[in-house]
């Protein structure tokens, strides 16, 4: 019973190997000039430390927005390209129609200005 | 082949779907331009053509037994687009007096309408969760479309968070039932089903969910805030068309997915449908502001509708299916008359108690509010009093006595904040004198409408309560073969 688990031990043990085996040889071969950014704990870029009340473009969720419904595309696309021998070439007229509707959305979104970051042009002013 | 059937089978809701797409694009390159309302109205009115239609067609399945037509789901279909149609029709008058009148809203309402007519045709759960969420969504932007309101925003907010929440239980409820039978199909489930933990919890954390969209008491929070801060006719639309397509899929979810004999659901909806008859009433008696006291009125007539589904049988399904229509007849009329007045400029005409003297300066509104209150009170001959009697008679007939007697008392209570605005409109002077504008023919007309519909069918029901009655019947029966 417990062989079965071998594969997902090796993979355990060669991921601990590889980064403790990388972190050593970064250390022993990259140069090492340390100073106080370095040390912030990494928020995406943004400043980790400030006003909670921060303002800041609204574009930004848009833009947010606008990425989830693509990447949510993308999470339907390609379990279904994999599958298609499967699934058969109905399912093609199907997926046609979904990225029809999801077009229509891009559309909406340029027209309306939404990715326009000129915001004396766009749909903020 | 297959596809032209599933098609033809869902044609409703594929003719509003693709209109709701094709007024966003006419949107996209022309802001507002007047097509989109006269698209929305068309699609919807031969959606609505075709629905009635369905309902004295063959009952079926479709797209590999996601959806069925025919029978309930082509009657809770025409419930949805009447109740659409007439409320873009009084939306356009409304919204463009108050200067909001954006293509997006016919098209939100076209989307949340097609999510209502995949949620009444449901046979599967991930299609009611497809169905419900389509149409929330659109309803949480609905809520808060006109830009920079306070009350607009919060409505908004509010509705989102708690419905996001809500459906977080019922999709957790699918998921344990799921765990529990191995289907998501309801007819599958109901051979499935059991009384282990699993199933139980999976079925009351559904109904949770069921109960919130429906705003059955103690769920019901969300609704008077959002109704009042949510542009009057899209509250209209809230109230009737949603309510309705959640009524429709709690009904088949009940009767098709969680016998009787599993579980006695029956005792937790009696339970819920005192509290939400008695909470409802109770607090609309205390309401000044006009569209709150709709908004618990609108739970109050939840409690009704949960009354019939307690009963259980054929009988107290056909008579909530009617009470779905007459609600959806008189709470737009309600609605729009309110919508009315509360476009002139001057004084709230929220408040009930500016409403006073109103009945003698414009007459006809007067007239028509009145028309739609007593049928809210169910008083004959209005239709609001037929759905309420099929109801008390399916509950005395099921035997359930107790929550007969509640039901005639909390509508006994009902008597008095529906009258109030009357009262004010008919036996007190005027306090200041404030000129109203003159409603459009369109919106006059449709108002109308509703009223002659509320007078037709409480005085002519036979014809649909026959119908409802003989094809529920045959559902039953295939249901039952079918086990």
């Amino acid at each position: 019973m417990f062989e079965n688990y071998l594969p997902i031990a090796i993979l355990a043990g060669v991921a601990v190997v590889l980064a403790i085996l990388l972190m050593t040889l970064s250390r022993v071969l990259g140069p090492y000039r340390p100073n106080k950014t370095k040390l912030d704990p990494y928020e995406s870029g943004m400043d980790p430390v400030g006003d909670a009340a921060n303002r800041y473009s609204i574009s930004f969720y848009l833009v947010a927005i606008a990425f989830i419904v693509f990447d949510v595309e993308v999470v339907f696309v390609y379990p279904w390209a994999v599958s298609y021998l499967d699934f058969g070439p109905g399912t093609l007229v199907s997926m046609i129609i979904f990225i029809l509707e999801l077009y229509v959305g891009l559309i909406y979104l340029i027209k309306k200005g939404a990715l326009d970051w000129d915001l004396k042009k766009g749909m903020f002013n | 082949m297959d596809y032209l059937h599933d098609i033809n089978a869902f044609l409703p809701g594929v003719i509003v779907a693709l209109a709701g797409l094709v007024t966003i694009t006419i949107d996209a390159y022309k802001n507002d331009h007047g097509s989109i309302y006269g698209l929305t109205v068309f699609s919807l009115l031969a959606g609505l053509i075709l629905s009635v239609m369905d309902m004295f067609g063959p009952v079926g399945e479709a797209f590999t037994g996601m959806i069925t037509y025919g029978g309930v789901s082509a009657f809770g279909s025409s419930v949805v687009l009447f109740g659409a149609l007439f409320c873009v029709l009084i939306s356009r008058e409304y919204l463009s007096a108050i200067d909001h009148e954006y293509g997006e809203v016919y098209s939100l309402l076209l989307i949340a309408t097609a999510g209502m007519l995949g949620l009444v045709s449901a046979n599967n759960l991930i299609m009611i969760f497809i169905g419900i969420e389509t149409m929330s969504i659109c309803l949480y932007v609905l809520a808060g479309i006109i830009k920079g309101q306070k009350i607009g925003a919060e409505a908004s907010l509010k509705y989102f968070l708690l419905g996001a929440f809500s459906t977080g239980f019922l999709l957790y409820g699918m998921a344990l039932l799921y765990g529990a039978t191995g289907s998501l199909y309801l007819t599958e489930i109901a051979e499935g089903a059991s009384s282990d933990l699993l199933f139980i919890a999976g079925a009351a954390l559904l109904l949770v969910g069921f109960f919130f969209k429906v705003s059955a008491v103690p769920f019901h929070m969300w609704t008077p805030d959002v109704y009042q801060g949510t542009p009057t006719t899209i509250t209209a639309y809230m109230a009737t068309a949603s309510k309705s397509a959640a009524f429709v899929a709690l009904l088949i979810v009940l009767s098709k997915m969680i016998p009787a004999e599993t579980a006695n659901w029956a005792g937790v909806i009696e339970v819920i449908a005192i509290l939400t008859m008695v909470m409802g009433n109770l607090i609309a008696i205390v309401q000044d502001n006009i569209k709150r006291m709709l908004a618990y009125s609108s739970i109050a007539h939840a409690g009704y509708l949960l009354v019939g589904l307690a009963a259980g049988t054929p009988e107290g399904y056909s008579a909530v299916l009617f009470y779905l229509f007459a609600y959806t007849i008189m709470n737009i009329g309600a609605f729009g008359v309110v919508a009315y007045y509360e476009r002139q400029q001057g004084l709230d005409f929220t408040d009930i108690n500016n409403y006073v003297g109103l009945g003698f300066k414009k007459p006809l509104m007067g007239v028509l509010l009145s028309f739609f209150l007593f049928s809210l009170v169910g008083i004959p001959p209005f239709v609001g009093f037929v759905g309420k009697y099929l109801i008390f008679a399916a509950a005395i007939n099921a035997g359930y006595i107790a929550l007969a007697v509640i039901l005639a008392l909390a509508s006994a209570a009902s008597v008095y904040y529906y009258l109030r605005p009357m009262v004010y409109m008919y036996f007190k002077d005027p306090h200041k004198d404030v000129p109203l504008v003159r409603s459009g023919i369109v919106f006059r007309s449709t108002l109308v409408v509703l009223a002659a519909l509320t007078l037709y069918f409480g005085i002519a029901f036979g014809d649909l309560h026959n119908l409802l009655s003989s094809f529920y019947t045959a559902d039953w029966v295939t249901h039952l073969v079918g086990q």
